[in-house]
């Protein structure tokens, strides 16, 4: 089979499997959502954390309680780290150093996964498992709770209440996480991932070099870690290693699951708003723009290659794992940096200029398309919002967006969402690149090294923890910027969102009449996509200029 | 009371002109004003005044900080930017100056009429009282509940109702309206306003408003826009520009230390030129102009919002309530068909029926005539022999005439079915069983049967019978129909208000096309609807003038008070409309809908420029590190400083020509949201991505020529 039957094939199989899961899945996360009923081992959780699983809470006690969560996790997992030394399945690493530690910390309990470590030699098997992991799965639950909380306040009405973090988080975790990374853990075992607790071994190479291989329990971290786009890979080369992502079948897998829920989750919005036809719309614009991706970055690599060594080869292969070719490595650029997953199975510092800055522009969108477990469908929705208020302006009525009116308050909130991670990337960058220090950190000069620091923040900021590579970040300046840009790229924006849902749940409705801007057609789907290109264009235009643009018209 | 029974007849009589669907428009922008205004305009650069406006703000702080740096470094270049950048802050303070300078001159004309007057107060007035004790105050002394008495040629010193007398009143210092207006003590029509004057006759008027607090002192505050807040939308649209005007700085200040790393520092003048050419300042200099406009276009149309609050509610309206009587239909019934009984030819029965109405005035009976002439070509004519006019009484319930002609004597009368048959049966005469049913099928139909009658006294013999029936009906308004389906289409629905029964009230409500109708409607229903609907979450708009009428008026989201109203009326809404025509409410959510519209539109516009402005700034600042980035420049532009210079000359000159827009507001067609929508993507984002090129282009190839740019 050639390259290019074999790349629109796996891109067939991805669709189709995305579109058959759907609207079950989508469904089920409504029902999880919306459910008045507890599960037996949810009624024990909540009476040993003492929450009342009945109380509805206001939209300033939903974010404390995120706030206070994401807090208590930062410590305990910072914590974990310095105290490996004494704890079991240590493999007997040293404590990691506090910048790094703190760095870890807020790279996984913001979702976002930035590893300025490598797995295999830092972290034990313990705190990988009982920390880290465990990160995974809560924290790409927040983000569907902060989500959760969002639609509510499309769909209430008249009240100040927009749920239960506690009850939302637990469910999340109960009902879909932990059973979709059981059954996919199982999978990717079955396809050759590693599972167990072994340590370091040595063996000798072909060549006569000596190779340390660690193994350890790397299928269960694998399935969630793209499931609730995470991204933090248990070795350092990530979802290239062959323990992680062992043939090109597990290799679609770990696509298929770094999107299920993201994609899924606009038929939980349709499904909850009662009108699906409004979650095909988000689903319409996020699938444009991921197409859209998965094309450039596709044609890049194939097509713009410098060297004669790569046009012998047929694209840029440098940076990419021959067992998955151009094709796929493209495919899983584009959807891990589309999701704030970040997981990465070839290293985007060597991708072509137009294909490495369009992995820099994904993520620039907001992780939007279709972004992080619940990050990804809120971020959208708060353009849509930005979107209806200017289109709205021009039919002739004050904006409303599901009925509910887009007055002055709702978009100050709005605006400072969009104004937060642009402002965290700039900054961060700007910072950086006046700083002689940490210029040096680039591996390369020019463009192409300026590249490296700005994908470096805008990783951090929209909460993808990808690494463009070539950029020595395990610095203490690095480690304590990157990791406050994480945790102000996460919780500002949430911090607005909830705000948001509380002042839209406030409202009556306004009942849909002709005058009403529909935001269920094409039209709205188009609108979308454009006011989404243009204002991350516009915000990012001249750093891309100096980066990607500068390197890639020569 | 108004509400129980149909309104008495507001200006909109049978001889006004239906209302046609006519399009929103402005008034057309004078040259000379931007000339005049421009003073004012150099006035508002005082920060304190600019701070108000975020964008402009920025603008001027950079055109400071350009100065600054012109001065200590002075070269061609930076010195145009640094104009050019003035000019900006200046053009954008020209178009509120120029927007406030048409309220201004209403202002002016409006002061002149409220010139000092003394006012005859009466101290212990009580209703009857023949001669009152009198004395003269300045009328800046009058308190509320203070009666004065005015007498013709006398200016009525303060906003007050009449409470004894009749006038006629001259308003056309607050209405330009030269004819004068009725009015009188008790009823609807009790209201008269301080500024105007008597012209005949003698009224009592009880002073119900403070001084300095008059609906003259109102209406200049309002004109001059000294009152001006800003309105829910402005503010959430101001929010949304500021913080993309903070992402732009941003954006440019993070850039410099990215530009040092690529070997290319920037000046601050290119980082300045930069900033401004990004941040939305299209929509940020006119916002406000479009604002105070909008409010104009109402002032034009003789309609006055209390804020602009209430304009743009009118233009998110769901429910519009109209009253039947001179909204959807003209003021009065109208004849409208012939019917004779059997034996009777239908132009005898038009003869006898236009004979019997020459002499009424009324418009019913005009409208006899004038059907009589349309349809059987029987014009009015000098009768022969000698003519006695029956005048209507409320005793006899008819009107018609007595021909006397050689010793033959004939008597015509209309009026109520069993009037005249009364008066045929006193007369000997056996009115036909067909007449009873004939009147009752018109009344079912939501007409009113006038029946003729004809008593003929010859050779001493008297021959008395009936005719036929005049078919009265309510007439609607031409284009009223179109209109209401216009309405549906904005997703705006029509409620017929109507002290009519159930059945009359639907034959017109079907007639005329609106979406439901409200019959035998009294205050209490009409205010049950209005509650009813906002609790669905919809905007109400209403009209009213009466005392009645006043808490619905308060209760709806736009309450429309008319002028002729009472002053409760007109203190319960949000506007006043001193036409006191109830059609203008369609108008009205026209010229709310086009404010959002214009904000919209601009604001879209002016974001899609940026994207221009990129291609022009991007390349002229870095094409020297990385020559690759030339491949940007698409628009061929000179030079690095004449592409700069370009944006930023384009960036204000593009408020210049769009401040007729901003003040006419964009073009509105009622269409569906849609529709609409498509129509300003295509004009103003599309365009306002295309222009751009165009325009920095042509005036790059002007300014290369300019030395020290090259």
């Amino acid at each position: 089979m050639n390259d290019t039957l074999a790349g629109w094939l796996q891109i067939t199989v991805l669709i189709a499997a995305l579109a058959l899961t759907y609207r079950p899945l989508g469904d089920y996360m409504a029902r999880i959502l919306t459910a008045t009923r507890h599960l037996a081992v949810e009624k024990g959780l909540y009476r040993l954390g003492g929450v009342d699983a009945e109380a509805d809470q206001q939209w300033g006690a939903y974010l404390r309680s995120v706030l206070a969560f994401s807090a208590v996790s930062v410590l305990f997992l910072y914590g974990f780290q310095r105290l490996q030394n004494h704890l079991l399945l240590s493999l007997g690493f040293a404590p990691v150093k506090p910048d790094q530690a703190f760095n870890t910390a807020a790279s996984f309990v913001t979702n976002t996964n930035w590893q300025s470590y490598s797995g295999e030699v830092t972290m034990g098997h313990l705190v990988q498992m009982a920390g880290l992991a465990v990160q995974n799965f809560v924290s790409a639950a927040v983000g569907i709770a902060v989500v959760a909380a969002l639609i509510r306040g499309f769909t209430r009405r008249r009240t100040d209440r927009v749920g239960n973090f506690w009850v939302d988080l637990t469910r999340i975790v109960v009902r879909l996480l932990v059973p979709m990374a059981f059954v996919f853990a199982i999978v990717l075992v079955a396809m050759g991932a590693v599972q167990n607790f072994h340590g370091i071994h040595e063996i000798g190479t072909l060549v006569g070099d000596k190779q340390s291989l660690t193994g350890g329990p790397v299928a269960s971290q694998e399935a969630i870690k793209e499931l609730g786009t995470n991204g933090g890979g248990f070795y350092n080369a990530n979802a290239a290693h062959p323990f992680e992502n062992p043939n090109g079948i597990s290799n679609i897998l770990e696509i298929y699951l770094l999107l299920v829920i993201s994609f899924s989750l606009p038929r939980t919005f349709g499904k909850m708003v009662g009108d699906h036809r409004q979650g095909y719309a988000i689903l319409a614009v996020m699938g444009l723009i991921w197409a859209a991706s998965v094309a450039l970055i596709t044609v890049n690599e194939l097509h713009s290659v410098s060297s004669t060594a790569g046009h012998s080869a047929g694209g840029m292969l440098e940076g990419k794992e021959q067992r998955f070719g151009i094709w796929a490595s493209a495919l899983f650029a584009a959807s891990t940096t589309l999701t704030s997953t970040g997981a990465v199975n070839s290293f985007h510092d060597s991708f072509s200029p137009g294909g490495g800055g369009m992995t820099i522009f994904n993520m620039m969108l907001g992780e939007i398309a279709p972004g992080g477990t619940g990050s990804g469908l809120y971020g959208i929705l708060i353009l849509a919002v930005i979107a209806v208020f200017v289109a709205g302006l021009m039919v002739g009525r004050t904006p409303e967006y599901l009925g509910k009116k887009l007055g002055a308050r709702e978009m100050k909130f709005a605006s400072l969402y969009i104004l937060a991670t642009p402002a965290i990337v700039l900054i961060g960058t700007g910072a950086a690149m006046s700083l002689k220090g940490e210029r040096a950190a680039m591996l390369n000069s020019g463009p192409h090294g300026f590249s490296e620091v700005l994908y470096a923040f805008t990783s951090a900021a929209n909460n993808n923890g990808s690494a463009f590579a070539g950029i020595g970040v395990n610095t203490h300046w690095y480690n304590t910027a990157l990791g406050l840009a994480m945790l102000f790229g996460r919780f500002l924006p949430m911090i607005f969102v909830l705000a948001l849902a509380g002042s839209l749940a406030r409202q009556q409705p306004v009942p849909v009449t002709a005058g009403t801007l529909p935001t269920h057609r094409p039209q709205f789907v188009g609108l979308l996509t454009g006011v989404i290109v243009i204002v991350v264009g516009l915000t990012y235009f001249p750093a891309l200029a100096l980066g990607p643009l500068a390197e890639g018209l020569h | 009371m108004s509400l129980t029974t149909d309104r008495p007849p507001v200006p909109t009589g049978p001889g006004v002109p239906a209302p046609e669907p006519h399009r929103v428009s402005g008034g057309l922008l004078d040259p000379r004003q931007l000339l005049t205004s421009f003073p004012d305009a150099c006035r508002k650069l005082d920060p304190r005044v600019m701070a108000r406006n975020p964008v402009m703000f920025v603008v001027e702080v950079g055109a400071v900080l350009t100065t600054l740096s012109a001065a200590k470094d002075p070269s061609v270049f930076a010195w145009v930017i640094t104009v050019w950048l003035w000019l900006t802050v200046v053009f954008a303070n020209l178009a509120e100056a120029v927007a406030e300078g048409r309220g201004k001159a209403q202002a002016e004309t409006l002061r002149k009429t409220r010139t000092e007057t003394v006012a005859r107060r009466l101290t212990g007035w009580r209703h009857g009282d023949r001669a009152p004790a009198e004395e003269s105050v300045p009328a800046a002394n009058l308190r509320l509940g203070d009666h004065v008495v005015v007498e013709a040629g006398q200016v009525i010193p303060g906003d007050g109702d009449v409470v004894e007398g009749i006038a006629s009143v001259d308003e056309s210092a607050i209405t330009g309206e030269s004819a004068p207006v009725i009015r009188e003590s008790g009823g609807d029509r009790s209201a008269v306003t301080g500024g105007t004057k008597v012209l005949s006759d003698r009224i009592v008027v009880k002073i119900t408003s403070k001084p300095g607090e008059t609906f003259i002192d109102r209406m200049i505050a309002l004109v001059e826009g000294a009152s001006r807040q800003k309105t829910p939308n402005e503010i959430a649209l101001n929010i949304l520009l500021a913080s993309l005007t903070v992402v732009f700085l941003l954006a440019v200040v993070t850039l410099q230390p990215m530009a040092v790393y690529a070997g290319a520092e920037q000046s601050l003048v290119v980082l300045v030129a930069l900033v401004v050419a990004l941040i939305p300042t299209t929509i940020g200099a006119l916002l406000s102009a479009i604002g105070i406009a909008g409010m104009d276009r109402l002032v034009q149309r003789n309609v006055l919002a209390m804020s602009g609050r209430a304009v743009e509610a009118a233009g998110d309206v769901n429910t519009l309530l109209l009253d039947k009587t001179g909204t959807i239909t003209l003021g009065n019934r109208q004849a409208a068909e012939f019917l004779p009984v059997s034996g009777i030819d239908v132009g005898e029965l038009a003869d006898a029926a236009q004979l019997s109405s020459l002499s009424d005035e009324t418009p019913e009976g005009r409208s006899v005539v004038v059907l009589a002439k349309d349809k059987y070509g029987l014009r009015g004519r000098e009768l022969g022999g000698h003519a006695e006019f029956v005048p209507f009484t409320a005793q006899s319930r008819m009107s018609g005439v007595d021909l006397t002609e050689d010793g033959d004597r004939r008597e015509l009368r209309k009026g109520a079915a069993s009037a005249v048959m009364h008066w045929i049966r006193e007369n000997g005469g056996h009115p036909t069983a067909e007449v009873g049913p004939m009147a009752d099928a018109i009344a079912a139909g939501g007409g009113t049967p006038l029946v003729v009658g004809e008593v003929v006294h010859r050779d001493g013999e008297t021959i008395a019978t009936v005719l036929g029936v005049i078919h009265l009906k309510d007439v609607v308004k031409a284009g009223m129909r179109e209109r209401f389906a216009e309405l549906r289409r904005m997703g705006i629905r029509t409620v017929m208000i109507t002290g009519d029964n159930p059945l009359t009230a639907k034959a017109i409500a079907e007639e005329a096309g609106v979406d439901d109708f409200l019959a035998e409607a009294t205050p209490e229903d009409k205010m049950a609807l209005i509650k009813r609907e906002q609790a669905g979450g919809k905007l109400v708009a209403m009209t009213g003038d009466g005392t009645n009428d006043a808490p619905a008026l308060a209760q709806a989201d736009v309450g429309v008070a008319m002028n002729t109203g009472t002053s409760a009326a007109k203190e319960a809404g949000n506007m006043v409309d001193l036409d006191s025509n109830p059609t203008k409410l369609i108008e009205i959510v026209e010229i709310g809908k086009q404010l959002l519209i214009t904000r919209g539109a601009l604001t879209t516009f002016s974001i899609a420029n940026d994207v221009a402005k990129y291609f022009a700034i991007i390349p002229a600042m870095f094409a020297v590190a990385y020559p690759g980035l030339d491949k940007l420049n698409v628009m061929g532009l000179h030079s690095p400083t004449s592409a700069i210079a370009s944006a930023i000359i384009f960036n204000a000159l593009i408020i210049v020509v769009l401040i007729p827009l901003a003040l006419r507001g964009v073009r509105y067609r009622p269409s569906s949201a849609s529709k609409l929508l498509n129509r300003n993507i295509r004009v103003y984002g599309v365009g306002g991505l295309i222009l751009p090129f165009v325009g920095i282009k042509l005036i790059d190839l002007v300014i290369q020529f300019i030395p020290g740019l090259r």
